[in-house]
């Protein structure tokens, strides 16, 4: 018995020794969201790997890109928060930057160790979440717009946001499943500042989205995909990039980025940018790594991968990234004459402080509940509920009663 | 009515593998739609073995499934036995439910607490990283342990206790009459146990997304941060062959027990 218990600990021991000895080997550790690299399927340049021998080549010691994947900022933040991190390069979305800088989450890059930042489109500097820019290098940056099926809605009702109002094509019209993008298309379409904290306002939105709801076919996010390329649904508001993935499947498709009374393009832009979380173990190596992903073989493969618009010089302005995404899918996602800066500065979503959040996310759930099930399902949960209660209690009383008699 | 009963069987036959059946359509599909079918290839396939972290991701999953499932194997059936030959019944009943309170917390809870306390431990000891490919391990050991207790304590309560007794009082020692009577007689209920374990853990998600340390990822964490942007059919190729390969297990395992089942009941005539 002894020998077991030696056994078990010297395998325990083994066990917690073994996360120590990789740290042998310089590693970089990579959070991305998922699905966010060229990743070498489909013939296309594997990233990561390119990395390392570059790594290699230049540096004459071996390095592990050490990779792994979030599906959204709040996942990502909820990671880094509980202290366990040990990431060395995350790529969060610009209201998510401006909440870990705030909470004093992420290490100031040095951008000597940097030199393809001078890629870096000078529209992309100073931007909201990082007035300075001290903590973050745009990655991917994009903009949502009003994708239909030409074949069933007209011409004519296209240009607004009110084509997603539009009755003529009830039942055909998808939303955003959340809260923030859902009340964007109201605000843009209403001109309110999506940033406002005045609850007048927000409740304003929320009427709008309720005018809406009988017509809606659904509150979805990538099931957008399907919807759409299956022409289930007609008309839906989702980014100019994945737009461009849709329409290779099904040609019907088009696109176009709503604009206000004036003309003016009224609609959400973000930006995911690079970034390094406060304590990264190997920030000097993570400061080489967004350095090389901004050199231009590498970050002309993410961003024919990703189909998202870049703000790096060396891909939009290469003649073979021009070539490969062809004319319409650069005119949609760079629009000619489109001043990035004091449209994004003006339009963007930015982080809302907690009470309007909290705020905004009871309005969600009173749209929500409204919309999916009402009151009969409570009701009925609260029934089985009680109904399995009883039982129980009438069970062991009856159970109580008997063993008194026998 | 014999009618009825079988349109119902058919029913639910439909429900349960529809799923399954356009998932692998799809994952035949030559474009990456999921919403339309335009044609049959095997080009998701290829991509799949093209695809060094999904391949690396299904490589962690294997090794976490496998041990965790053989560790708390190991544990439970020794915790079971242990329970088992408890003296008062008042113990072994407030042990047994203590044991299975983990089974019914939401796997989210189990998750975040499991993080915190590793975060915890790992602050105190001064250990620079707290989260890694061990504590994702103990925390599907820590998961795994009650269903094995379960599927075996009722292969220990259906054993005659005189058997062991009787195996020690013909010369055996505790040890050796354990591993002759005991174990042989409760095998069944252990390798349930183990698969039980081994599926969760195969699938879990939710308690290895909170304690998982960089660069140990899961595949149903990398599916499901596909969300971003599309789940990509090379997934599905994967999802059907994982899923034809357990139901060639599964039937092999069938064959065998039937074989197994009819020698014992040669070996009774």
């Amino acid at each position: 018995m002894k020998k077991l218990s030696l056994i078990f600990t010297l395998l325990i021991c083994l066990l917690l020794c073994s996360c120590g000895e990789q740290r042998a080997k310089k590693v970089v550790n990579v959070y991305n969201w998922g699905e966010y690299i060229s990743d070498g399927s489909e013939g296309s340049l594997d990233a990561n790997a390119a990395f390392e021998e570059y790594y290699y080549e230049t540096y004459g010691e071996k390095i592990d890109v050490i990779y792994t994947t979030y599906a959204s900022n709040e996942d990502m933040y909820a990671k880094l928060k509980s202290g366990a991190s040990g990431y060395d390069v995350v790529i969060p979305s610009d209201y998510m930057i401006a909440r870990l800088i705030e909470e004093d989450m992420l290490e100031k890059i040095d951008f000597s160790n940097i030199p393809n930042y001078a890629n870096i489109s000078d529209d992309f500097r100073g931007l909201y979440y990082d007035p300075n820019d001290e903590y973050s290098i745009p990655y991917t940056y994009g903009m949502v717009g009003v994708i239909y099926n030409s074949t069933v809605v007209d011409e004519s009702d296209t240009g607004k946001w009110d084509l997603m109002w539009n009755e003529k094509y009830s039942g055909r019209i998808l939303q955003f499943n959340n809260s923030r993008d859902a009340f964007g298309t109201a605000m843009y379409k209403l001109g309110i500042d999506v940033n406002t904290t005045d609850v007048g306002e927000w409740r304003t939105a929320l009427e709008e989205l309720k005018k809406q709801q009988p017509v809606v076919q659904g509150y979805v996010m990538d099931e957008i995909f399907n919807k759409m390329e299956s022409g289930e649904a007609s008309v839906s508001a989702y980014y100019a990039g994945d737009y461009l993935c849709m329409i290779e499947n099904n040609e019907d498709l088009a696109f176009y980025y709503p604009t206000d009374d004036e003309g003016n393009y009224a609609t959400n832009l973000f930006v995911d940018a690079y970034c390094i979380p406060k304590g990264a173990a190997n920030k000097e190596l993570a400061e080489i790594y967004i350095n090389y992903m901004l050199s231009e073989e590498p970050a002309i493969a993410n961003a024919e991968y990703i189909y998202y618009a870049s703000p790096n010089s060396a891909v939009y302005d290469s003649e073979v990234y021009i070539e490969d995404m062809g004319e319409e899918a650069m005119d949609i996602l760079y629009p000619e004459g489109f001043n990035f800066h004091d449209n994004y500065n003006k339009m963007s979503y930015h982080n809302l402080d907690s009470d309007t959040l909290s705020l905004v996310n009871n309005l969600w759930e009173e749209l929500k509940i409204s919309s999916a099930t009402g009151e009969t399902v409570y009701i009925l949960a609260v029934a089985i509920i009680v109904g399995l209660v009883a039982y129980a209690v009438f069970h062991a009383l009856r159970k109580r009663k008997r063993a008194k008699y026998y | 009515m014999k009618a009825l009963s079988k349109v119902y069987t058919a029913i639910i036959f439909l429900i349960l593998y529809a799923p399954i059946a356009v998932m692998v359509l799809f994952s035949f599909n030559s474009s990456n739609s999921t919403g339309v079918f335009t044609g049959f290839s095997t080009y998701w396939y290829k991509e799949l073995f093209n695809d060094p972290a999904t391949l690396s991701a299904l490589k962690n999953t294997l090794i976490l499934a496998v041990l965790s499932s053989c560790i708390a194997t190991l544990i439970g059936t020794v915790a079971a036995v242990g329970i088992s030959k408890l003296k008062s019944k008042y113990t072994q009943n407030t042990i047994t439910t203590v044991t299975n309170i983990p089974m019914m917390n939401p796997d989210i809870v189990t998750g975040i607490s499991m993080m915190l306390l590793f975060v915890f431990v790992s602050t105190t000891l001064g250990m620079s990283q707290s989260l890694s490919f061990s504590t994702v391990l103990i925390a599907h050991i820590t998961f795994n342990l009650p269903y094995v207790i379960l599927s075996v304590t009722p292969k220990i309560r259906q054993m005659d206790k005189h058997l062991t007794e009787a195996a020690m009082d013909l010369g055996c020692t505790p040890f050796q009459a354990f591993c002759k009577v005991e174990l042989p007689a409760i095998i069944p209920g252990i390798i349930s146990g183990f698969i039980m374990a081994f599926t969760l853990s195969l699938d879990d998600f939710v308690i290895s997304y909170f304690t998982t340390g960089n660069g140990f990822e899961t595949l149903p964490i990398r599916i499901y941060s596909m969300t971003k942007k599309r789940v990509t059919p090379d997934m599905y190729a994967l999802s059907t062959l994982i899923f034809i390969a357990v139901l060639v297990l599964l039937i092999l395992s069938n064959i065998a027990q039937g074989d197994g089942n009819k020698k014992k009941a040669r070996a009774r005539k």
